[in-house]
């Protein structure tokens, strides 16, 4: 096995008197989708936000490719390669595409007016358009606001915007709960097109077919705590299910 | 720049052909502050119709510039503040409070020369960007709503400015001041308080549209997690647009110094609402996000043209105020649909 890209080890997460996450694990290795499973309320949305840092943890320790590391703000989790798709998607709707794909990351006019904070918004059209392009996302006019499109084309700025800025680990909470079933198969080429570029992908979803299709692994989130990491190959759905309601149980092995 | 559709991923084909391309001519047309432009070239024509020699003449476009500009500089500072969703009650007294001290200020130095002059501008814009950045940083730090917090310093800028006049105006202002900035004209015809504020009006237009300042401010007000999540530090950037909407009030309130030469302490008590009509009739949402400066050029004429037409025509002035209120409502109104179009 190659050493993990990201490694979240015992990680304690407390909203108040709530314990979301109760020493939970996670391993990412590079170049692989890693399905994150578990039912409603099992931690894990919020195990991906202590690791992209929007809500960093109270205990436990990140390991990013073998040295511990500090995830404080979003802001230290792009620096280190990794984006995040969430569940909200997270995009200012009254602007446009590329806007949003360069939210934060803008770029500025050459010479004095760039260093006036002038945009240059020709530049970042033609970029977003390759990224569209790239991952096969269709977007008719980019010049419109993200509120005039569909669910699937603002899922897919989303993920354009991730894969195009992550160097290493894309994380996406949910990506395919509001799509159809058109949008959903576009999702999953992605994923699969965001692994061949070699990147490692993160998966949350609820939906058994679409995982056991797209994971190299799957971890199974139960109560705040992982419970389970299975390949696919191994076993079958019943038995993930089985985990994640802890009908059955899994040894976890540590590395 | 249309994407050409790539053959093998032609997946999402079904949904393309319901997705066309709206056409520039129709999104002008459509497009709300286009709406509110023609609304204000119709009360222009209807005037002008009415009474050809006295609405349109030029000394009358002077007066209802005039009359418009400390109202413009006060509406280009909420306009930012409105896109990020916020609101800024505490104009109109921060304009008074600096008035009030660049006032007392100037009498304290005493004589008429631009160096005089100079100091009570600096202390107007100081003490307008002081208020400004006391709101922004009770809004993006202490997370209290902005109607709030500026209907608190809103009162408190107000009775500060009372406490310090003890209630009377402020009447001395170098003549210096009113003869040039206050009543003079460039190139003999453009009013300079006209001058000042569309330059105002130009500059944060230009600063709203086309920088990445500018962008921030739409984003902020269409999705702030959003663009805290992107790692945009949206507290300094909050603070900032009240500082600047403080500071432009700073402005307004020398400006309005140097009109009347006095500090008109009672006569802007409703400058708030006024400049909160004109932002909102220019077509910035309350909800945030959409919002253009040339709208709101266009929210401010509308209410001065009818005041300035209704005296012409003869019509009792009083029908101003009831004509603006239901423009303000059908601004709105127009928001809303739009709203309801676009939200899938």
């Amino acid at each position: 096995m190659p050493e993990p890209v990201i490694e979240a080890r015992q990680i304690v997460k407390r909203f108040g008197r709530v314990r979301a996450l109760r020493g939970a694990n996670l391993t990412v290795y590079p170049q692989e989708v890693v399905a994150l499973v578990g039912d409603n309320g099992a931690g894990k949305s919020t195990l991906v936000k202590t690791v992209v840092g929007v809500h960093p943890p109270d205990e436990g320790e990140i390991l990013f490719e073998g040295r511990p590391v500090t995830v404080n703000t979003p802001h230290e989790a792009r620096d280190l390669g990794i984006e995040t798709v969430y569940q909200d998607l997270a995009l200012a709707a009254e602007v446009d595409p590329a806007a949003n794909m360069f939210l934060g990351r803008e770029i500025l006019r050459p010479g004095l007016l760039g260093k006036l904070g002038f945009l240059d918004k020709k530049a970042m059209r033609r970029r977003s358009d390759e990224a569209f392009r790239t991952l096969g996302v269709r977007i008719q006019d980019t010049s419109a606001r993200v509120a005039n499109m569909s669910g699937g084309q603002r899922q897919g700025i989303a993920i354009s915007r991730a894969v195009t800025w992550a160097s290493k680990v894309v994380f996406m909470d949910e990506p395919t709960a509001a799509l159809g079933v058109v949008q959903t198969r576009n999702v999953l080429d992605q994923i699969q097109r965001v692994r061949e570029h070699g990147l490692s992908v993160v998966l949350i979803s609820h939906n058994m077919p679409e995982v056991f299709e797209v994971a190299d692994r799957i971890e199974v989130l139960r109560l705040g705590e992982r419970v389970a990491s299975l390949r696919p190959a191994e076993v079958s759905m019943e038995d993930v299910v089985a985990a994640m309601t802890g009908a059955l149980t899994f040894h976890e092995k540590e590395d | 720049m249309a994407t050409p559709p790539t053959p093998t991923e032609d997946i999402a084909a079904e949904e393309l052909l319901e997705e066309e391309r709206e056409p520039w001519w129709q999104r002008l047309v459509t497009g709300q502050s286009t709406a509110i432009a023609l609304i204000l070239i119709g009360l222009i024509a209807v005037f002008s119709f009415l009474k050809p020699d006295e609405f349109l003449d030029v000394n009358n476009a002077r007066n209802i510039a005039t009359d418009a500009a400390v109202l413009l500089v006060l509406s280009v500072g909420l306009t930012f503040v409105i896109i990020t969703a916020g609101i800024d009650l505490s104009v109109g007294a921060v304009l008074v409070f600096s008035g009030v001290v660049a006032a007392k200020l100037m009498n304290e130095m005493g004589g008429d020369n631009w160096g005089v002059i100079l100091a009570g501008l600096g202390v107007a814009l100081a003490s307008g960007l002081g208020w400004g950045l006391l709101n922004g940083f009770l809004v993006a730090k202490a997370k209290i709503p902005a109607f709030i917090v500026t209907l608190g310093t809103l009162g408190m800028a107000l009775g500060s400015a009372l406490l310090i006049t003890k209630g009377v105006d402020q009447r001395e202002v170098p003549f210096k001041l009113i003869d040039t900035v206050g009543s003079g004209r460039a190139f003999g015809e453009i009013p300079y308080l006209v001058l000042i504020a569309a330059a105002v009006a130009l500059v944060f237009g230009v600063i709203l549209a086309m920088t990445r300042f500018g962008r921030y401010t739409y984003a902020i007000g269409s999705n702030e997690e959003a663009v805290r999540r992107a790692g945009v530090n949206v507290d300094a950037h909050l603070i900032k647009i009240y500082a600047i909407g403080g500071t432009l009030s700073g402005l307004a309130g020398f400006m309005s110094l140097a009109r009347f030469g006095t500090t008109t302490i009672g006569g802007h008590s409703t400058d708030n609402l006024d400049a909160i009509s004109a932002v909102v009739i220019g077509g910035t949402s309350l909800f945030g996000g959409i919002g253009t400066m040339i709208g709101t050029v266009v929210g401010v004429f509308i209410p001065a043209v009818l005041r300035n037409g209704f005296v012409i025509v003869g019509v009792q002035p009083f029908w101003q105020q009831v004509a603006v209120g239901a423009v303000l409502i059908v601004a709105v109104y127009l928001d809303q649909l739009r709203r309801a179009r676009y939200r899938r």
